[in-house]
């Protein structure tokens, strides 16, 4: 049942629809997979289709993906929805599941453009039903029309803010915003908004969404320094302190956000080299300015590389797909280069403004380690920050070991909801830097899948012994 | 903080730890020295089968040894208990092969029968499907039936190695984490081993560092040929228990997880996973259970076997440095109280047990 | 949580624990839980503490019921059906040995 395709890209947002078009618009032969039901990936969710009337509610820069959209749909890519890709081989074999059937493919080049999630915001009740991270509000916007009235988000970056300002504009109430950016962010930020001046566009929106917010006569709550989330089976009050006062506001809806980090599972398992980023607190991918990776054929794009937004995904997918041509014999450097050019320049105003999002917006420690042991940090298998405490007093030394000594990280979402937590105990607790604890080790499969997916992969199965 | 020992552990897995906690029962000062997270933790692949049918078939020494371990397991399994109050969840059910053509069902039986010629106390039963439906209610019609045998068991290999870690502690021991061992030297009656952050000093020595042993064997003289060999390994999510007999390539944990094997392949230091082989183990699965179709895979690995030439352990003392041995094997877990309980009273006496004669690393260089 | 003004999704219906729920074609089934105001939908295989959707994009494995005998799939990454059955996971999957399991026929593969 074996297929074969020049390049195939995992990850329908937008750096993979626009490496894939790019590419098949070049004449190479095109496998584009994503596990959700239409292309967009997380940030242009439901875009093509999007039924919200007004469309100030979403805003603007949501429906450039309409363009992106429209044009992989008019391209000869091969785009396969419901997909889950559960492994991409060093030698490029691709293991792909939809509807209960598990497959084979290989390529010449993969590019993986499987982007972000949001970090995990390990605080205590984080588990209790009836709280969410803001991009699940998001979700639930734009794919549903769903929306929660009199939630209290809680937390910093940009996209706390943006989905708040899409509630406003829907006209649904919003309980309370708690705001956990430390003062001292903005002083480690100062020194990078000259650059992040060149996007001043940008740098205003963000800046008038704030100002609306605040506007409103809904709490907006600055300088959290604590949040601890109280309930007996689903939430029901928001405890906070602030200027060493502790208050509470009673709710049945809480979002949280904290930033976005790359989904890195994919790359890794494929043996795609991976350094400490400490200034977004998370793992980078090495890559070269074309996203090839330390493994032949496999290439990175978008915010699986680094945290950078839809637009330079965008153009990091052009940038990588231009890429995959000319190793494919599709076309040369120099046409390459040329072709590329502009979306490199695009892509250098995106990446201006990161360091100053990246300091303005860096998650406050006692948000990332919590300090109340009794706070889950694997949602899986339940376990808790005190308990990786005492298996790295008990000897162990990162979160390979910490599997066999806590069941941290053997739980389904595979490390994905608390990777980043538990390294960071675990330097914090053993008083070494991040860099200096190897990173888990990731294999195939990278998303669960069904015994029979798997014992159906192929017509004539040689039998053991 | 002391840096001399009676004796120092190279290797801090399931032969290492089992070992030096028995030294250290005997009233020598004992310190493991061990790698740390990175190391090739054999520990982590294993099955947690504490397994006499099948081992030794053809080779007396090998049975008996398996068979005197399982027969003081319950012993060690006591003393961990005793000592730190933990649960390893080990149990002795007896286990199950399960065969799914006539042709696996009669070249098992000859197997056992091969077994019981020279291990008369070795019992099993040869099961039809009815009568091993009986055993397991679960399997699937395509088996044909099995093999069972109560002198089996099983524990969590990884609760075990924390138990013998702290086992070994409790009793005054010692553990040192997170250091290759990078020289090894001899001066009178005294060996120095160094790793990055210190020099240790000891009368005895042993090597038991699974696949590391080959390189630290020859800081010393010795030649422990061993190689790697992958055994890629599944395991679900947590499932309601429906499987309470250990069979050798199905088991399903404490927590509830399924774990499924296996394979034997020869891909050098390779640790990763295949679609070939994690097809075929998921077909096998599920013609063996079929209601597990609908279980999830959510981790897989390959992991490597500490492997000899002929497949058994392989225990030695150094000729030109009495007081140094090197002891491997692939079936950590069920050799464990071997290890603790008789290997290492013989080591700590200075000599090797007269019935590991046969399985010295001589066996390899004599014709 | 209530739906926000957009073009007209035809409705349909699905079940939850045996009642009846309304859904609008794109629905996910968690969206339409959620729309109906359920957060919980499963207790730990650990400690059976409640837990409901997180991230509504199949990464966290929160959001885990039953769909159609089926147990542990992800609510988020499932659209919702006209007569689909669901039900709240409880503790581990016991592999459709409860009470609502239908049995295949021809069980092996």
């Amino acid at each position: 049942m074996k297929d074969h395709y020049q390049i195939a890209i995992i990850g329908a947002g937008p750096a993979g629809m626009a490496a894939a078009t790019i590419a098949a618009k070049h004449g190479a032969s095109v496998l584009l997979l994503d596990e959700q039901p239409h292309a967009g990936g997380q940030i242009y969710r439901a875009v093509k289709r999007q039924s919200i009337k007004d469309r100030d509610v979403l805003g603007a820069d949501y429906y450039v993906g309409r363009g992106l959209v429209t044009e992989l749909d008019d391209s000869a890519v091969k785009h396969i929805t419901g997909a889950t890709v559960w492994q991409v081989s060093p030698e490029r074999e691709i293991g792909i599941s939809k509807d209960g059937v598990a497959w084979l493919v290989t390529a010449d080049q993969v590019i993986l453009a499987t982007g972000a999630q949001e970090r995990p915001f390990p605080i205590p009740g984080w588990t209790l039903p009836g709280v969410m991270n803001a991009g699940a509000a998001q979700v639930l916007l734009k794919s549903s029309g769903v929306a929660s009235p009199d939630a209290v988000f809680v937390g910093t970056g940009p996209l706390l803010y943006l989905v708040a300002y899409q509630y406003m504009r829907a006209g649904i109430p919003i309980r309370a915003i708690l705001d956990t950016t430390p003062k001292s962010n903005m002083l480690r930020a100062l020194p990078h908004l000259p650059a992040a001046l060149t996007n001043l566009g940008a740098l205003l929106k963000g800046q008038r969404w704030i100002k609306q917010l605040h506007a409103k006569s809904m709490p907006f709550i600055k300088d959290v320094e604590d949040v601890r989330l109280i309930g007996e089976d689903a939430i029901s009050k928001v405890e906070y302190r602030r200027a060493g006062q502790w208050q509470h506001i009673e709710t049945t809806q809480v979002f949280l956000h904290q930033g976005v980090v790359p989904n890195v599972n994919l790359a890794m398992a494929a043996g795609c080299e991976h350094t400490w980023n400490d200034i977004q607190l998370c793992w980078r991918a090495e890559t070269n300015a074309w996203g090839e990776t330390n493994m032949p054929g496999i290439a990175i794009a978008g915010d699986g590389i680094t945290i950078a937004g839809a637009r330079a995904a965008e153009f990091r997918g052009r940038i990588t797909g231009y890429g995959a041509l000319v190793r494919c014999g599709l076309m040369n450097a120099a046409e390459r280069d040329r072709q590329a050019q502009p979306f490199q320049s695009a892509l250098n105003g995106e990446l201006r403004m990161r360091p100053f999002l990246d300091a303005m917006f860096r998650p406050p420690r006692q948000f990332r380690i919590p300090e109340d042991d009794a706070t889950i940090v694997c949602r899986c298998e339940e376990v808790t920050a005190g308990k990786i405490r005492e298996s790295v007093t008990l000897g162990c030394l990162g979160p390979n070991q910490l599997k066999s000594f806590s069941r941290c990280g053997m739980g389904p979402c595979q490390g994905r909801f608390c990777g980043l937590t538990s390294l960071e105990i675990i330097a914090e607790t053993r008083g070494v830097p991040v860099e200096a604890i190897e990173a888990m080790r990731l294999r195939a499969p990278v998303k669960p899948l069904m015994l029979s997916e798997l014992a159906s992969l192929s017509a004539e199965p040689e039998l053991t012994d | 903080m002391s840096t001399t020992y009676d004796a120092i552990v190279v290797g801090g897995g399931l032969v290492g730890s089992a070992i030096a906690y028995g030294l250290q029962r005997k009233g020598l000062s004992t310190v493991i020295l061990d790698e740390g997270d990175i190391a090739f933790r054999a520990a982590r692949g294993n099955f947690g089968l504490v397994w006499v049918q099948s081992k030794g078939t053809d080779f007396p020494p090998y049975a008996q040894w398996t068979w005197k371990s399982a027969e003081s397991w319950a012993e060690l399994n006591a003393e961990i208990l005793d000592i730190t109050g933990d649960d390893i969840g080990y149990s002795r059910p007896g286990g199950g092969e399960l065969c799914i053509t006539e042709k696996e069902l009669e070249s098992r039986r000859e197997k056992m029968l091969r077994l019981q010629s020279h291990a008369p106390h070795f019992k099993f039963e040869m099961l039809d499907h009815k009568a091993m439906r009986d055993l397991i209610p679960d399997i699937g019609p395509e088996v044909v039936g099995g093999c069972y045998s109560p002198a089996d068991g099983h524990a969590n290999p990884l609760y075990l190695l924390r138990g013998l870690h702290q086992s070994l502690q409790a009793k005054g021991g010692a553990l040192e984490n997170g250091g290759k061992v990078t020289a090894i030297n001899r001066q009178g009656g005294t060996f120095s081993v160094s790793t990055a952050k210190a020099k240790y000093q000891s009368a005895k020595l042993v090597l038991a560092a699974g696949l590391g042993t080959k390189d630290l064997a020859t800081m010393i003289g010795m030649n422990v040929p061993i190689r790697p060999q992958r055994g890629q390994i599944l395991v679900t999510e947590r499932l309601k228990p429906f499987l309470s007999l250990p069979l050798s390539k199905v088991r399903q944990t404490s927590e509830g997880s399924v774990q499924l094997g296996d394979s034997q392949e020869e891909v050098g230091f390779d640790e990763g996973t295949t679609s070939s082989v994690m097809n075929r183990i998921a077909h096998r699965a599920a013609t063996m259970f079929p209601h597990l179709k609908h279980a999830r895979i959510v981790r897989a690995w390959g992991a490597l076997r500490v492997m000899s030439p002929d497949g058994y352990p392989v225990y030695v003392q150094s000729e030109d440095h009495l007081g140094a041995f090197a002891a491997v094997c692939h079936s950590g877990v069920t050799l464990a109280a071997a290890h603790a309980l008789h290997l290492a009273g013989s080591i700590a006496d200075g000599t090797l047990p007269d019935e590991l004669a046969p399985m010295s690393a001589q066996r390899f260089t004599n014709a | 949580m209530h739906r926000i003004e957009r073009e007209d999704a035809p409705e349909f219906t699905f079940e939850f624990e045996g009642e009846p729920l309304t859904a609008r074609e794109g629905d996910t089934v968690a969206a339409a839980l959620l729309a109906n105001n359920h957060r919980s939908l499963r207790t730990t295989a650990v400690t059976g503490e409640p837990r409901g959707p997180f991230c509504m994009m199949g990464v966290c494995f929160e959001c885990l019921v039953e769909i159609d005998g089926v147990a542990n799939r992800q609510a988020c990454m499932t659209e919702a059906q006209s007569g689909m059955k669901v039900r709240r996971q409880l503790g581990a999957n016991d592999l459709g040995k409860g009470p609502s399991f239908d049995d295949d026929e021809g069980a092996s593969s």
